[in-house]
């Protein structure tokens, strides 16, 4: 039974079926199956499949990202049987994300957030046009493990530096880390900026949030990025 | 009969514009700026939570007063380009960051004296009719980015400019800059020199400065280009004929906003629209969907009456190569038989991130060859044939008729030595070597055209108090010869680099 309930759950992801995950997330609570073995055994097979097919170019942003809201639609029904249960799933760390102050530009934030959510990071996402301090306020409130930036001009480019000049003030550095994207941002940007990673794009943002986790030197993660 | 690429028909272009105003009127646009929310409320727009809500009849009372057409003048005065009708110039691509040296394989940071090589570059070249502010130089502190470049511009060229302000702060010094060189407020009103490009952030949404600075510059009675940026299937719907929808919605909003705050002033039905590439999250300026988007958003533009421009002849590819060459010079010809007014994107590589100076000149042979075709064929003699035959068999052979020495270079578009057609390979030439060539050429030919040393004076004297606040120290990019002498303060001012 439980295996055929992963299939589909699994199914329902690469389907970008949000009704469907959601649905089979609330059978699986009626059939006591363990949320944490729904997450692990059936939505997240299919969150790496759709992540692998877009690495070969077999599928594409829109089957990326109707995944991503497929597996947030099965999380919003099993997290709080998670907590009702008092179990905690192992999360791979806690993300804080937005595009910075004076640039109201979403799509490549939102693609980073839907991609780190289903790779299995807890993702604050502080949506647009926020305030330099409000990265540092909130990544101390939740104990991010990292700060994601977003810009997309030219002129809020700066504004990453003062992202990262407002964690050095609250003491946040180095242990969260720094991760830009963005249009016009370079790794030779990101580094000039004393962030710790670059991500040109939504997959290789999850890829670096994991190096990020795993290495704790920003000479370390500059090397191996 | 002159050649002509139409996309739309009649029926499709009203289904366009009933929708965009339902869109205006159902979903509004949201509007981040109150003090233009204020304004839009006196034209009798509603709003709420930021989002304006515009009726038709604001729409079509916005378009009563916006003009049809209206010039951009070179330094001595003169009407240099036309927006209006079906008259086609094209500038160079804008904004970058990177520049790709000849033979290099990996692009680098630009900096002021790349961008005025470029801008001395284009001065050359009479495929463009303006330049454009076509690098953020990298020597040039960020806060000043948008006022640097336009002085490097106006520094080195005669002709107009399409420029941009990167703050609501900066518009001011660069219109002040623009003035100084003009010489009073009056001069540059009478012969704008400069047009102003300003973008609403897809979908349907202004920003805080993008709705301030276009306010301001109706004021200033600047020109102003709309740059609607639809991104089919991301940010904007899938389908062309949709984000066409959504790129006349963003856009009549623009002339709303800019004819609240001035009627009359003028403004350019512009853009750079492009689809979104699923596989790698690009925005291709190379592919033909977007070279459809920006021809059919321009045929909405004319449909009102409207000055038009669009985003072509940029490329995606990442060196001078044959898909550089194939996607912008595709874009050349579809670009100039739409009769887009302005089109921008010349010299640029990797999806508008990098400038190349041998690509250029690339572009500008592309360019030319778009031209060409865009004159079309000229069957108005009287004889189209027949009186050549008799003449050659008279004198034996048409080489020695005085109408083919006459008409050839009419008929005919004459390439630079960038396009190869010559007989016998030269060994080791290349493309890229042949367009570096060319660069160098064109450069050692350039003299920086004569700028009024008082006027100098004046502008420098606008940027100078907030280069240093920013501090920036000397003048990158401004050492050259004027006029056959040094310069002595921008010589001193230089030694600094």
């Amino acid at each position: 039974m439980s295996d055929e309930t992963f299939a589909a759950m699994r199914q329902s992801i690469i389907d970008g079926a949000s009704s469907k995950s959601a649905e089979l997330a609330r059978q699986a609570i009626v059939l006591d199956i363990d949320p944490i073995h729904a997450i692990e055994q059936g939505y997240v097979p299919g969150v790496n499949h759709v992540g692998e097919q877009f690495a070969r170019r077999q599928m594409f942003f829109p089957d990326l990202v109707m995944a991503g809201e497929a597996m947030k639609a099965a999380l919003n029904v099993l997290e709080p049987e998670l907590e009702r249960r008092g179990e905690k799933r192992q999360m791979l760390g806690t993300v804080v994300l937005g595009t910075v102050k004076g640039d109201i530009h979403e799509i490549g934030k939102s693609l980073v957030s839907i991609m780190l959510t289903a790779a299995g990071f807890k993702v604050y996402d502080l949506g647009v046009d926020v305030p330099y301090d409000k990265f540092a306020t909130r990544a101390k409130e939740v104990k991010a493990d990292i700060v994601g930036m977003s810009s997309l001009l030219t002129t809020t480019m700066q504004g990453q530096r003062k992202v990262i000049e407002a964690l050095d003030r609250d003491g946040l550095r180095p242990q969260v880390k720094v991760m830009v994207g963005g249009a016009p941002v370079t790794r030779q940007w990101a580094h000039d900026i004393g962030a710790d990673a670059y991500g040109a794009n939504a997959v290789e943002a999850v890829a670096v949030a994991k190096s990020l986790m795993e290495l704790r030197t920003v000479t370390d993660v500059g090397a191996a990025l | 009969m002159k050649p002509r690429l139409q996309l739309l028909d009649k029926a499709t272009i009203s289904r366009i514009r009933e929708e965009a105003l339902q869109l205006l009127q159902i979903h509004g646009v949201k509007v981040r700026a109150p003090e233009v929310i204020d304004a839009l409320a006196s034209v009798g727009v509603t709003a709420s939570d930021g989002v304006a809500r515009i009726p038709e009849r604001v729409v079509e009372h916005a378009l009563e007063t916006v003009p049809g057409e209206f010039y951009l003048y070179d330094r001595a005065g003169n009407r240099a380009v036309h927006y209006g009708g079906d008259i086609v110039h094209f500038d160079p691509g804008s904004s970058c960051l990177n520049i790709l040296d000849a033979g290099a394989e990996e692009p680098r940071l630009a900096k002021a004296a790349d961008l005025a090589r470029l801008v001395q570059l284009t001065e050359t070249l009479p495929q463009f009719a303006a330049q454009s502010t076509a690098m953020v130089c990298d020597d040039a502190p960020k806060e000043i980015g948008d006022i640097y470049r336009l002085l490097v511009v106006l520094w080195h060229s005669q002709k107009p400019v399409v420029t941009g302000a990167f703050s609501a702060e900066t518009l001011h010094v660069m219109l002040d800059l623009l003035r100084a060189e003009s010489g009073s407020q009056e001069s540059l009103r009478a012969r704008p020199r400069a047009v102003f490009d300003v973008c609403p952030s897809p979908p349907l949404n202004w920003g805080e400065f993008g709705a301030i600075n276009l306010a301001d510059l109706a004021r200033a009675w600047v020109p102003t280009e709309l740059i609607s940026m639809p991104l089919a299937g991301a940010a904007a719907p899938v389908t062309l004929a949709g984000s066409v929808v959504q790129h006349a919605a963003e856009s009549l909003s623009g002339i709303v906003i800019h004819q609240a705050a001035q009627p009359g002033a003028p403004i350019v039905w512009g853009g750079a629209p492009a689809i979104f590439d699923m596989r790698t999250g690009t925005t291709p300026m190379g592919a033909v969907e977007t070279d459809m988007l920006n021809v059919a958003c321009a045929e909405v533009g004319k449909s009102l009456g409207l000055p038009t421009h669009g985003y072509l002849t940029g490329s995606d590819s990442k060196a001078l190569d044959a898909q550089a060459g194939m996607e912008s010079g595709m874009a050349a010809v579809i670009g100039a038989l739409a009769g887009i007014n302005m089109i921008s994107g010349a010299g640029m590589l990797e999806t508008l991130a990098c400038h190349s100076l041998e690509k250029l000149v690339l572009d500008a042979e592309s360019i030319a060859s778009a031209q060409r075709l865009a004159r079309g064929i000229n069957a108005e003699a009287k004889s189209l044939a027949v009186e050549m035959f008799a003449e050659s068999f008279a004198k034996g052979g048409f080489l020695k008729l005085e109408s083919t020495r006459q008409l050839f270079q009419s008929e005919q578009h004459l390439p630079s030595t960038v396009i190869d057609r010559e007989p016998l390979r030269v060994p080791g030439e290349t493309l890229v070597t042949r367009a570096h060539a060319r660069v160098e050429e064109l450069l050692a030919s350039y003299q920086r055209p004569p700028l009024d040393k008082a006027a100098e004076e004046r502008m420098l004297a606008v940027v100078e108090p907030h280069a240093r606040a920013a501090g920036l120290e000397g003048w990158p990019g401004l050492q050259t010869r004027i006029a056959g002498e040094e310069d002595s303060r921008v010589s001193k001012l230089a030694t600094h680099n």
